[in-house]
């Protein structure tokens, strides 16, 4: 039993016929090939995968994909308008933020609704914010930094 | 990754209920923070998914008599960050607030939580120490479940089949009182080792009120009768406390793991106890 | 003229990353490609007496199942191992078969025993749920010293005792005498825990056939393709090698864990033919942790002798190493050449003695992890001089002082000759224990922790001063102690005709960041902007060979490669610039981007020379077109990076809680290219470090299945785990490579370890807690401090 879901995925819209089962992960994977969301675990542990739904970062990889039916998603490949990267794509380049890059989506937009909800976060509140999202690369030292160089710019 | 099912968006509770009805293998996605974890592990695999996340009629933070009635498939986060349940329910507040990750928290509902009734889920101590209810609809109407009689055991509770929770109700806590939820959470899981929530109120330095509930440290939920016996009526002071923190999970079958043996779990129990019932006293 | 070595050049390779464009294998989508699921041994060890796979065949988008007598009817091989270390008394190395699939017996949970292939990924998973595997459960043999014990159950039948082989390094003897006429003896029994790597991509293979061409490719999460390539070719499948193409795009960490070749690279490409179709095999995390080879678990009694002064007398360590159920690629080295071998330490410790009986157990293989070895050795000796300080009431860093090697920076003083076989390049290891003294403000540290202590909080500092051998290997050297390989580097650089610069390199990266590092050390040796630089790695039918990324060894090595071909392109440069110039190549010289004419302002730029190279019109006769240069660079010696970590902790009294209040570390890694990417290695490593001290460890039960495989179970360090992390440097450059380099990779690992634990035990010496075996979880403490108090 397929089903028809509507979404606006980074601005544009989709109507795609998919199986209930389809996470919502790998539909932006494999049905609209955006893979710039990454799986890393099975049980919603590492945040890879975390892209925003209707302004809120949720795991992707722990929705189906009908679940987003009329729902607006950003990924990380609608983060940059105009070809400018985000504060927070800035803010991870700057401060080397990223080595392997495969948790790099994930963590920006983790980071990117902290900000939302904390335009000025501390030290401790953005590491609190990022409790969602491994890393096995950077030891998180530089995310902080890029985090706050972000809120920063942003300011 | 999880089996195929099919897939209902309900339209409304009563849709819902109807469809739960037809389908003896339907099982209920509101935030899906549970349900779809154990589906792509293929541990659960029911027929048919009944949608009921998005549903308004279950989505609402209301003032209620002196208490708040908070809506089955609120998020946890709507619930950590309502000035509404940080006033009148502030376990409940407190628990939300630390349960798995901002993430979790933008999808888990607490109606999805209590239902699973994970053991060392937060939400449980916190509604068993708030005096909550649980309001259930089902085929045969609407029934309010007090939370004592809800957590039954290891994933089951009081809820018969067919039922959806549609509402948390948390009463007036009493005047001049505090609350607090502590919580050892698991490195990995961030669920709770042990958690602890407690509400207490004093007149002239005598504890007129308190209770005490843990969740992480037994099959299910469960008010610490001990504790509060020992500190109900009492002066209350540090020392005080200390003494009744003591007997927490006394006659318990308390959890065993790899992370914390029964002998350990108990131990933070009882440290638990001792932090939660200081701040809840403002000690 | 330095412009871009040494300073912090923001990574080249970010923006795909940032933007979500990077390419990681499971990104790949080939037409008509198909999906594998691995139906893997729910046992730890089993017979298979009877697999039926009909249910599964006639499944809904099935293409076809294969089991491990397919393959072995097929000819295919078992995967090989890469090290042989043979036995003490001279015996071969035990090397049973390690089947792709398992024919006859599972050896650990999570064993592949059939493959499913179908049109999508939940179909090839609905299938391989209908497969019927009937097994005859057998004991399994877990614990790492029982398992080597009489009346344990056998993983291979054919090896006696499950020792595949046993090791020494050093003079037994020596160490003997010098503990039993010593002062004094600290000993301590270390488990070094199993550890999971856990890079955050899962492993990806894919399999593509062309018909056509009779032709393979192969993209795999490796981080190492030319030997996955190889050693696929030459003893797995029997293929030639120029008909297949290896491919590792990007890879999203590997932290060890995917230099390995495994099964799934093998099925991906050997079904591919059969059905001549694409296959993707993609894990999923709980496949991971039960396929994924893991790293550390040994177990060790090490004992240090010393004289009435607090000199160190004599070293001696005997070590169980669990390898699991079969000898993966590099499994054998590690406990032996990579870990025996840094048993000196940074100390003139003048008799040692090690000995290392590996251990077949029915777990998941074992094999390098981030350190891989040197982990394990700088674990013990630091353990041991810290609770030799406290054992003998000596100040811990006064203690390593008297024991410190002197100076030598390998060029005016010779390297230092260890007991271990090893010959130090250079080191100032003093030096670093200084700076991170100076760093944490020690005096004022003991201060605080006795003013703690009087409230009855549990305070403490944990020292650890490391070495670590990188830059691997002078190929000469390892073939003698066994490696089957060798390990030098390749880089080709190829000057465009337009001045533009493509280098390509057998050093993969994965997060190193080699695409900027690389481009820096191009863009200043030739003078020109780094813009006109491009790294190409990761592809075998681009890059002549490489052997891959690990070890701490890319600059060292596949760095000193580069360099090695931009002499040869400055050189021949020079002969086509002479010739421009109507001058004598003598009296050239190269800066800035062009040539000149010693003495004069006549000069001609980088870009005229390439232009001219491939347009030779007026050039140096007999010289060939081109510029386009490739060099193999063969290592004379390791490198050793040195450092000094300490780390201040305080300890929950009624939790046991470890909390990390302060993090100091002070890295030699020689001379450093970028700054800002070393500082971001070593902050990974020492999280990665901290992670064993207090998180990580992989738990089997008696019936060695996995208890904490998934990310519910399994800790590691999160970000709110962690304080901000103060980094120092000293620099003692490398002699003996012409970047002065000696890598970053592992140093935070190697050392932060034993930093914690150190910490943790100094925090509650005082109540009576001598050892505390890792991870230090709040049970493991609480139950120390309790029987301490008891």
């Amino acid at each position: 039993m397929s089903v028809s879901i509507n979404v606006t995925v980074n601005g544009r819209g989709y109507q795609e016929e998919v199986e209930p089962r389809l996470l919502l992960a790998d539909f932006l994977r494999d049905v609209l090939g955006l893979t710039g969301t990454h799986v890393g675990c099975d049980t919603s542990g590492c945040g890879a995968c975390t892209i925003i739904v209707d302004g809120k970062a949720v795991k992707s990889c722990t929705l189906l994909a009908v679940q987003a039916d009329g729902a607006d998603l950003t990924t990380i490949e609608g983060l940059a308008s105009n070809g400018a990267l985000h504060p927070l794509q800035e803010g991870f380049h700057e401060e080397h933020g990223l080595q392997c890059g495969f948790c790099t989506p994930g963590m920006i937009m983790a980071a990117w609704q902290l900000l939302e909800r904390n335009p000025n976060p501390s030290d401790a509140e953005i590491r609190h914010a990022l409790e969602g999202n491994f890393c096995r690369c950077t030891g998180y030292e530089n995310i902080v930094k890029s985090v706050r160089a972000a809120a920063g710019s942003a300011a | 990754m999880s089996s195929a099912f099919n897939y209902h968006r309900a339209a409304s509770v009563d849709d819902a209920l109807a469809v739960l009805g037809q389908h003896e293998d339907a099982a209920l996605l509101a935030g899906g923070h549970s349900l779809i974890p154990s589906l792509k592990l293929r541990l659960a695999a029911p027929g048919t998914l009944v949608d009921i996340g998005h549903l308004d009629e279950l989505n609402y933070i209301r003032q209620q008599g002196g208490g708040v009635a908070i809506g089955a498939a609120t998020t946890h986060h709507d619930v950590a960050t309502s000035t509404v349940v940080a006033g009148q329910a502030p376990l409940l507040a407190q628990a939300a607030a630390v349960i798995g990750d901002p993430q979790v928290r933008n999808m888990g509902t607490i109606g999805g939580s209590l239902a699973h009734a994970d053991p060392a889920a937060d939400y449980p101590a916190a509604v068993l120490a708030s005096g909550a209810h649980i309001v259930a609809r089902g085929p045969g109407g609407e029934r309010v479940i007090e939370a004592g009689d809800f957590f039954v055991d290891l994933f089951l509770t009081g809820l018969q089949p067919g039922e959806i929770i549609t509402e948390v109700r948390v009463p007036a806590q009493p005047p001049g009182s505090g609350a607090c939820y502590a919580k050892f959470p698991h490195p990995a899981s961030r669920f709770a080792v042990v958690g602890c929530a407690a509400v207490v109120a004093a007149n002239a330095g005598v504890c007129t009120d308190v209770r005490v509930a843990f969740t992480g440290v037994a099959n299910a939920a469960f008010r610490d009768a001990g504790v509060e016996g020992a500190l109900g009526g009492q002066p209350l002071t540090g020392a005080g406390i200390d003494a009744a923190s003591a007997v927490a999970a006394q006659g318990v079958e308390v959890l065993s793991d790899a992370f914390a043996g029964a002998d350990y779990r108990r131990h933070l129990a009882t440290v638990f106890a001792g932090r939660a019932l200081r701040s809840a006293a403002r000690l | 003229m330095a412009k871009y070595i040494g300073q912090a050049v923001k990574r080249v390779e970010d923006r795909r990353f940032i933007t979500g464009k990077g390419r990681y294998t499971d990104d790949i989508k080939l037409p008509g490609m198909t999906y594998a699921a691995i139906v893997r041994s729910p046992h730890a060890h089993a017979t298979i007496n009877a697999i039926d796979t009909s249910r599964a065949l006639a499944a809904d988008g099935v293409v076809t199942a294969f089991v491990g007598q397919d393959l072995a009817d097929a000819g295919v091989g078992g995967l090989p191992c890469g090290w042989q270390v043979d036995f003490k008394n001279g015996d071969t190395m035990k090397e049973p078969p390690h089947p792709v699939l398992a024919v006859g017996k599972v050896r650990h949970v999570g064993d592949p025993v059939v493959i499913v292939i179908a049109e999508t990924r939940d179909q090839a998973q609905d299938a391989a749920e209908l497969v019927e595997v009937d097994y005859g459960i057998l004991p399994a043999a877990v614990d790492t010293v029982a398992s080597a014990g009489e009346g344990a159950p056998l993983v291979h039948d054919d090896v006696p005792r499950n020792v595949p082989f046993d090791w020494g390094l050093g003079d037994a003897d020596a160490a003997a005498a010098a503990l039993d006429s010593a002062a004094h003896v600290t000993t301590l029994e270390i488990t070094n825990q199993r550890l999971v790597a856990n890079a955050i991509e899962p492993r990806c293979a894919i399999g593509d056939y062309d018909s056509a061409r009779d032709h393979y490719t192969l993209y795999t999460s490796s981080q190492n393709p030319h030997v996955i390539r190889l050693l696929m070719t030459a003893f797995v499948l029997g293929l030639p090698e120029h008909k297949v193409r290896v491919v590792s795009p990007d890879v999203g960490g590997g932290f060890g864990s995917k230099i390995f070749h495994y099964a799934e690279e093998v099925l991906a490409i050997w079904c591919s033919r059969q059905i001549e179709r694409p296959v993707k095999w993609t894990a999923q995390r709980s496949e991971s942790f039960i396929s994924d080879a893991q790293g550390r678990d040994h177990v060790t009694k090490a004992e240090l002798g010393l004289d009435a002064d607090g000199n160190f007398t004599g070293l001696r360590v005997t070590t169980h190493a669990n390898v699991g159920a079969y000898l993966s690629t590099f499994s054998t080295c590690v406990p032996t050449y990579l870990y025996g071998t840094l048993l000196q330490g940074l100390y003139t410790t003048p008799a040692i003695y090690v000995d290392v009986t590996a251990v077949f157990t029915n777990t998941v293989p074992v094999d390098a992890l981030r350190g891989a070895g040197r982990p394990e050795a700088t674990y013990l000796l630091e353990r041991l001089v810290d609770t030799a300080a406290h054992e003998l009431g000596l100040d811990p860093g006064e203690l390593r002082r008297r024991n410190f090697i002197p100076p030598f920076d390998g060029v005016e003083q010779p390297g230092y000759q260890t007991q271990v076989a090893l010959q130090y390049d250079s080191g100032n290891y003093a030096g670093v224990l200084d700076k991170a003294l100076e760093m944490v403000g020690y005096d004022d540290f003991r201060e605080e922790q006795a003013a703690a202590r009087a409230e009855g909080r549990y305070l403490g500092i944990g020292f650890s001063t490391y070495i670590e051998a990188c830059g691997i290997a002078p190929s000469a050297v390892v073939g003698s102690l066994g490696a089957r390989a060798g390990l030098f580097e390749s880089a080709v650089v190829r000057v465009q005709p337009t001045g533009k610069v493509s280098v390509f390199v057998g050093s993969h990266s994965h997060g190193q960041g080699h695409e900027t590092t690389f481009s820096q050390v191009v863009a200043d040796q030739l003078g020109i902007p780094i813009e006109d630089v491009d790294i190409i790695h990761g592809d075998t039918d681009q890059v002549p060979f490489g052997m891959g990324t690990y070890g701490s060894r890319s600059l060292a090595v596949g760095g000193s490669a580069i360099v090695r071909s931009l002499d040869k392109v400055k050189e021949k440069g020079a002969k086509i610039a002479a010739h421009l110039l109507e001058a004598s190549e003598d009296d050239l010289e190269y800066a800035g981007g062009k040539w000149t004419v010693r003495g004069t302002d006549k000069s001609i730029g980088f870009g005229d020379v390439a232009l001219t190279a491939y347009v030779p019109h007026n050039y140096p006769e007999g010289l060939e077109p081109g510029l386009d240069f490739t060099s193999f660079y063969d290592p004379a010696n390791f490198t050793f990076p040195f450092g000094a970590h300490l780390c201040i902790v305080e300890v929950c009294a009624d939790t046991g809680k470890v909390t990390l209040k302060r993090f100091v570390a002070v890295d030699d890694v020689g001379n450093v290219i970028n700054p800002q990417i070393v500082e971001g290695q070593v902050h990974g490593g020492v999280c990665h470090g901290i992670g064993q001290a207090l998180l990580e460890g992989a738990i089997y039960d008696g019936d060695g299945q996995l208890v904490n495989g998934s990310y519910m179970d399994y800790a590691m360090p999160r970000a709110d785990d962690l304080p901000a992390l103060e980094l120092g440097r000293t620099v003692t450059p490398c002699p003996h490579n012409p970047l002065g380099a000696k890598g970053a990779g592992e140093a935070g690992t190697i050392g932060a370890t034993p930093a914690v634990v150190n910490a943790a035990v100094d925090a509650l010496w005082h109540v009576g807690v001598r050892d505390l075996p890792m991870p230090l979880t709040p049970q493991t403490v609480w139950q120390a401090i309790q029987q301490a108090g008891s």
